[in-house]
């Protein structure tokens, strides 16, 4: 067996581990569900009213863009977070230091943070079930299309993650990215049919990944009649496919490169002046 | 510098011709001459500031050097692959990392990189079992690493540096903010290490003491060159062989470092006389001579401790 295929199994046996931290962290599963927790809450009491031209409530409409969004904020967003941290930590550094230790430290991550990815969404799945009529849970269709699109999406979301996590130096930093997923949320049809807003803030929702998770999630969980909500009046699968796939290119692409720059630049002084930086920094 | 080769003339594993590094306009290296034989234990003895880490992270491979040869382990740091890296056991200042992890279940994870690149005379990786004993930390296995105290966290970062069963094993600052009893254990362990099997250490250390206790040769690192180096014994005893002059001349304060106390304080007499007061002589130890150094570098002056171990070097 070669070095590199003994990383990668050992990688996995990371990601293993990993995910049961993840799992028996009650930080870890709070950054995985917070959102969601608070979106279905908040679409719990939006239930009554209902999405416009259809008796079909407006929170569940909203569940699959919810967990859509959460797709992005668990496997984009905290990704790059985890980067960060395993950076100023030395977790990176420790691979460095290990025969092949960043290529099992990639698998590893990518492995465990897809775990808690699909954890996200499949977790609040389970309320939502009894919170909100009209979801079509009991449709192996349904679960045939969330599969795919979850995959694809995990595939476009997580290179990203990684990506930006490597660009940014700290985690204070990458606040900037969260705002920014926090705006695109806005425009991205998450809580409320995307069609309802101007045109060309529908053309920037539909650059980016949130949109087109949301869109293939409401696809997969919603009633067929309820796409009369969307753009063009379809679920635009092919669609969804060129978007997400050409995210997922970009990151492939991108991630390699950029994560090796960045494996080469780490060092325990540069780990140590970044440490010395975060404890001066006020509270 | 003439270098003793106790091995017989084997490849060294760590050579340095002229080893230089910059920052921006500042030479923080000028000229870095050293050499580490197989299972040798040799500390870097230096200031705060002296350019020891960035001495050990351009051996590790994880910095680039302004200019100057080396080789560790027959290799360029800079185009070292993944089996040169596997040959090396790396132990930084200050690890935080893997909190969550299980000593055992780390330790474990770590040697599966080294798996592919045992040879019949290095199994690789080094069983968990064995190297949690000796590193001391049987007791605290099963323990998350987060809550593993300063000196068995370190203790554990070596563990780390050697389940790969290292050729080289560098040590940057081992025991840097332990206690005397963390630290007393801590040196058992590099005893225990020293012992084994070929694995050569570099450590680097600002503390005499700890140069004296733990490594078979010292190289001390000043003024960006190896100022003096030596066995821990050589050094004492061509220290010992001078003593310190000291006195006052018109109102000056004057100290020189004199092989022949005698003959230079007749000789001083002689040419001044009356002039000389408040002379005092003292033989000069090791500490003292390192002391002087310490405070000369710090304050940005290089002078006559500087010169007198350079001589000492020669």
């Amino acid at each position: 067996m070669s070095a590199a295929t003994v990383a990668v199994r050992t990688g996995l046996h990371r990601g293993r581990i990993e995910f049961r931290q993840g799992v028996t962290s009650g930080q870890d599963l709070w950054m995985t569900l917070y959102f969601p927790v608070f979106a279905l809450v908040v679409m719990f009491f939006l239930r009554g009213r209902t999405v416009p031209g259809t008796d079909f409530s407006l929170g569940a409409q909203a569940v699959p863009g919810i967990l859509g969004m959460n797709v992005v904020l668990v496997g984009l967003v905290a990704v790059a977070m985890v980067l960060t941290m395993d950076r100023e930590d030395g977790t990176l550094l420790r691979a460095k230091a290990t025969p092949n230790g960043v290529l099992g430290y990639v698998v590893g991550k990518v492995v465990s943070r897809a775990g808690m990815t699909v954890l996200g969404l499949l977790v609040p799945l389970l309320p939502s079930a009894f919170l909100f009529d009209g979801l079509r849970l009991g449709d192996a269709a349904a679960w045939l299309t969330l599969t795919w699109v979850l995959a694809l999406g995990l595939v476009a979301v997580l290179p990203l993650g990684i990506v930006l996590g490597s660009l940014f130096e700290s985690v204070q930093g990458l606040s900037v990215v969260t705002l920014a997923g926090m705006a695109l949320m806005g425009v991205s049809g998450v809580f409320y049919p995307v069609t309802a807003l101007p045109e060309w803030l529908q053309w920037i929702a539909q650059v980016f990944p949130i949109y087109w998770l949301g869109l293939g999630l409401r696809s997969a969980l919603l009633p067929d009649a309820l796409v009369m909500a969307e753009i063009g009046e379809s679920w635009r699968h092919l669609e969804t496919v060129g978007v997400l796939g050409a995210w997922a290119v970009l990151g492939l692409l991108l991630a390699p490169p950029v994560l090796r720059r960045m494996a080469r630049r780490e060092s325990g002084a540069r780990m140590a002046a970044r440490r010395e930086k975060a404890l001066r920094r006020p509270m | 510098m003439n270098l003793a080769q106790p091995t017989g003339g084997s490849t060294p594993v760590i050579e340095t011709r002229d080893l230089r590094m910059r920052y921006g306009s500042t030479e923080v290296l000028r000229g870095v001459d050293l050499r580490v034989h197989r299972g040798e234990v040799v500390a870097l003895l230096g200031p705060n500031g002296a350019g020891k880490t960035t001495t050990i992270e351009i051996l590790e491979g994880f910095r680039r050097r302004s200019a100057g040869e080396v080789r560790v382990l027959g290799t360029d740091p800079d185009h070292g692959n993944e089996a040169w890296r596997a040959r090396l056991g790396v132990v930084l200042q200050s690890w935080r990392d893997h909190g969550r992890w299980r000593v055992r279940e780390l330790l474990d994870h770590l040697g599966r990189f080294y798996a592919p690149y045992r040879t019949a005379e290095r199994p690789r990786p080094y069983p968990v079992d064995e190297l949690v004993d000796l590193v001391g930390l049987r007791d605290r296995a099963d323990a998350v690493v987060a809550r593993l105290s300063g000196g068995q966290r370190r203790r554990l970062d070596v563990a780390v540096g050697l389940v790969g069963r290292p050729d080289l094993l560098f040590l940057d600052e081992p025991t840097v903010g332990f206690d005397p009893q963390a630290r007393h254990e801590f040196h058992d362990v590099v005893h225990r290490l020293s012992e084994l099997e070929d694995t050569a250490i570099l450590l680097t250390t600002h503390d005499l003491d700890e140069a004296e206790k733990l490594s078979d040769r010292i190289l001390i690192l000043a003024g960006g060159t190896i100022a003096a180096e030596g066995t821990p014994a050589e050094l004492a005893t061509r220290v010992a062989g001078t003593a310190e002059v000291r006195y006052r001349r018109g109102g000056e304060q004057r100290t020189h470092a004199v092989t022949d106390a005698t003959a230079y304080v007749r000789e001083l007499f002689a040419r001044h006389g009356d002039a000389i007061t408040d002379l005092e002589v003292r033989r000069a130890r090791l500490e003292d001579v390192y002391l002087a150094l310490v405070r000369e570098f710090e304050s940005g002056q290089r002078t006559e401790a500087f010169h007198e171990l350079k001589e000492l070097a020669v």
